[in-house]
């Protein structure tokens, strides 16, 4: 598509050339997110600067941050929010330690991806989310669930597959489903959650145009690194974009995917840039500090609700645990685990909390214990309950039994008394 | 868990079968045949119509040649209330209806919302429920129906259309993944009530990637039901209740078939997903087909019943899962079956069918069970070759033959 800017660009310039906005607007939009407000500034470099340092055309949020804390001098939350937010990463980081502790012992089997490192994001984005606003997930969903709200006791007996779990035994580590607290998934191939994530941020524009009812219901999607050079991730983004959908595409971008880095695997691995190519922002942040992924994670819901589309936001984070809990972590270099070990998110906050007297270490202090009994309990609690009994096997392939089918005798499979005992032949 | 379908008793539905509002099977539990709640393309209990069911007084062959082939003939022959449309205006007529009934209900699909449906089976809708509500959609099958899977997950009910079901294949991953598996993984706790529509099959010299059946290739997925149309009776009737269904469901057309004609009820109807459709009572041989291949069927029955043939003709309509009560019925009455299919050779519906049957009724079959499907070859281009890949009406009329030897 031809804009104003096409005949200053070379066809094969370098990047920094490239005009990063979306090419349909020519005049800078007005500001009502300061995502789009800070590409005003953005000047077109000409070619002679063609090896300068790359600039971002949306400021990284440190930028952001620094904006708003100028006028104000204030802190980013209060105490109670600040609380909220502790509490909220260590009941992740306590979570996911104690699986790997209970996997170990058998309690748990199959594939098993954990989350130490990556609370950040995880507690910035949901925290700020209702409960009628919907999360999906990959794999690496147990914190998901447990932030928006999911119980630390269904989660872990899913994980056991009892039936008490939050999908009934029936989806496992990688499968989080919570009609309740709008979980959507949970899902094992990598980008299949991102159409679905889609859909339900269709569904809320439906609502509202269609249907004409009061619904500001966002979703966000949370993804990694290895799927964005998967093709459902380019197509979503191009159908959220064209159709203003209210949706937060959220990477967190921990290079590596198993054995794979994200340098290794991608020709351009700033993924954030890959956002105004579809015509919505592109958002970097550092991933490790929960305080600036709210920040951004505001600003991206917020532009959500308002109706304005779609944003790509980029969190740079890191995995302390191997892939999953079969994965052996020997490619990884010790040193760059190191750098990323001392930036622990759960360590910033607290110094953050402590360093601005919104908390003493006594109440922090409390707040683990509160959530290691919290956990122990879940796990007692998934020890105590039952196993899924034979009768649940056929139970939920189909909302409608119907589906299975009429046997040979004239009745509905369903009807079967066998069915209901789960030995029906169907 | 849905309620247990009662219906009324067989005796008293045989002559005063017209168009009644079908919301359920009649069945009934007296052994023998029961009256199956289908195809009335003709008003009342004028037992010669060949699309009637279970009408015991269809015996004389004289009356049955006129009537053993398509709808086409008639036409002229029914009067009283009903309209008269092609295949797919019936389905739009069922959509629109649906629509009408649910805002919740959604097309999705490419060209489905301006253009209007590259087979029209969208046309107007878009100009009447709005963009949004016929949504046209980029190129992108596999994204889309992953969103229509979210949107059903979270409260609406989307129809997507493939626009030839081919292009299916790229959605494959949100089929078979998501549409089918989400209930169960999710412990029951979210319900996909999507539709999946499209045409198939082998059309006229539309080349290999155009021509496929993938029924078979969809089989396997747990939690999806398939059926097929093949007569504008069908085809509104089984489009409104897979629209209606909580479950998934696949709805394959075929690209021959949109413009057949055929006089349909004005009142409303639907379909039962789960049932056979009787074509042409018969005592000889029952032959199991679906979709296009029923004309050939009927079009080889006209030849066979010349020879003193009386086949048996159900189009089994329902192709995962099967109808086993009407099929079972038949093959106990006949005691040979004859699987006439377009879909592959190998691991087509016929062969899942073919097992099927072996494993319920082997007690009761005097030969065995014959499958003609179409070749195992990449359908080609040239119209000669084209018309070697798909079974057509004299190999009917030979396996009959040798069948009933």
């Amino acid at each position: 598509m031809a804009t104003a800017f096409s005949a200053t660009l070379p066809l094969h310039g370098s990047q920094e050339n490239r005009l990063l906005l979306p090419p349909t607007r020519l005049a800078p939009p007005p500001p009502s997110s300061s995502f789009l407000g800070s590409t005003r500034s953005l000047p077109i470099r000409s070619l002679n600067h063609a090896h300068a340092s790359r600039r971002s055309p949306v400021f990284a949020v440190q930028e952001v941050v620094k904006d708003k804390k100028k006028p104000t001098n204030s802190l980013l939350i209060t105490k109670e929010e600040g609380l909220v937010l502790y509490e909220d990463m260590i009941l992740g980081r306590s979570f996911e330690d104690m699986c790997a502790q209970m996997y170990y012992r058998g309690k748990m089997f199959g594939f098993v991806h954990l989350y130490n490192g990556q609370e950040a994001v995880s507690t910035g984005f949901i925290k700020l989310l209702t409960q009628s606003d919907s999360v999906v997930s990959t794999y690496r969903d147990h914190v998901h669930a447990l932030s928006k709200g999911v119980s630390a006791r269904a989660v872990m007996s899913e994980l056991f597959g009892k039936v008490t779990g939050c999908c009934r035994g029936q989806g496992g580590s990688m499968h989080m489903f919570s009609k309740e607290h709008n979980v959507l998934g949970g899902f094992a191939f990598i980008g299949e959650g991102i159409p679905v994530a889609t859909g339900a941020a269709f569904t809320s524009k439906y609502k509202r145009e269609v249907l004409k009812q009061d619904c500001e219901d966002v979703t966000v999607a949370f993804f990694g690194d290895g799927t964005c050079n998967n093709g459902q991730f380019y197509e979503c983004l191009n159908m959220a974009a064209l159709y203003k959908l209210p949706i937060i595409f959220v990477v967190e971008n921990n290079l590596w995917a198993i054995g794979m880095s994200h340098l290794r695997s991608t020709s351009d691995p700033e993924i954030w840039k890959k956002g105004p190519a579809f015509g919505m922002p592109g958002v970097h942040v550092d991933g490790m500090d929960v305080l600036k992924v709210r920040e951004v994670a505001k600003e991206a819901v917020g532009r959500a609700r308002r109706g304005e589309g779609p944003t790509l936001v980029e969190c740079e984070t890191y995995r302390f645990r191997g892939h999953s809990l079969a994965d052996p972590d020997e490619l990884r270099d010790a040193a760059e685990k190191a750098k990323y070990a001392a930036r622990d998110p759960i360590t910033a906050l607290k110094k953050y909390l402590v360093e601005n007297k919104l908390a003493n270490e006594g109440e922090l202090k409390s707040i683990e214990k509160k959530i290691d009994e919290l956990v122990e309990e879940a796990v007692e609690f998934a020890d105590a309950s039952p196993q899924p009994g034979r009768s649940q096997l056929l139970e939920n392939v189909f909302a409608d039994p119907k589906g299975f089918g009429i046997g040979p005798d004239g009745r509905y499979r369903c009807e079967d008394p066998k069915f209901t005992e789960g030995t029906a032949q169907v | 868990m849905s309620a247990i379908i009662h219906g009324a008793g067989a005796a008293t539905a045989l002559s005063t079968f017209n168009f009644k509002t079908l919301v359920a099977p009649c069945r009934t539990n007296i052994p023998g045949r029961s009256k199956r709640c289908i195809v009335a393309a003709g008003s009342d209990d004028d037992a010669s119509k060949s699309f009637g069911s279970s009408i015991l007084t269809v015996r004389h062959s004289q009356k049955l040649i006129a009537n053993a082939v398509a709808t086409k003939a008639d036409m002229s022959a029914t009067t009283g209330t009903g309209h008269e449309l092609l295949l797919f205006e019936a389905l739009q007529e069922g959509l629109e209806e649906e629509m009408d009934r649910d805002p919740h209900v959604c097309v999705m699909g490419e060209d489905v919302g301006h253009y209007g449906g590259s087979y029209k089976v969208t046309k107007g809708l878009a100009d009447k429920f709005g963009d949004l509500r016929v949504l046209d959609t980029p190129i992108c099958e596999n994204a889309f129906t992953g969103m229509g899977i979210g949107a059903a997950m979270t409260g609406l009910r989307p129809v997507i259309e493939g626009m030839n079901m081919g292009f299916l294949l790229l959605a494959f991953n949100q089929i078979s993944n998501n549409c089918g598996m989400l209930h169960y993984t999710s412990g029951g706790q979210f319900t996909i009530p999507v539709v999946i529509r499209g045409p198939g099959g082998v059309g006229r010299q539309l080349g290999a990637e155009h021509s496929q059946r993938l029924e078979s290739y969809f089989q396997s997925i747990p939690g999806i039901q398939m059926v097929a149309c093949s007569t504008p009776y069908n085809a509104k009737g089984l489009m409104k209740a897979a629209i209606r269904s909580e479950n998934p469901v696949i709805l394959f057309e075929h690209v021959l078939l949109y413009n057949l004609k055929e006089k349909i009820p004005d009142e409303e109807y639907i379909c039962n997903l789960e049932e056979a459709e009787m074509v042409r009572p018969g005592e000889h041989i029952t032959i199991l087909t679906y979709s296009r291949m029923r004309y050939h069927v009927m079009q080889a029955a006209k030849t066979l019943v010349n020879k003193g043939y009386d086949p048996e003709v159900i189009d089994i309509r329902s192709l995962k899962p099967f109808d086993l009560y009407t099929i079972g019925n038949s093959v106990k009455k006949t005691h040979r079956v004859l699987i006439v299919e377009e879909c592959m050779r190998t691991g087509g519906i016929g062969a899942s069918l073919t097992a099927a049957i072996n494993e319920n009724f082997h007690d009761y079959l005097d030969a065995p069970v014959m499958c003609l499907s179409s070749q195992d070859v990449p359908t080609p281009y040239a119209g000669t070759l084209e018309e070697w890949t798909v079974v057509q009406p004299a190999q009917i009329v030979t396996a009959v033959e040798q069948l009933c030897q």
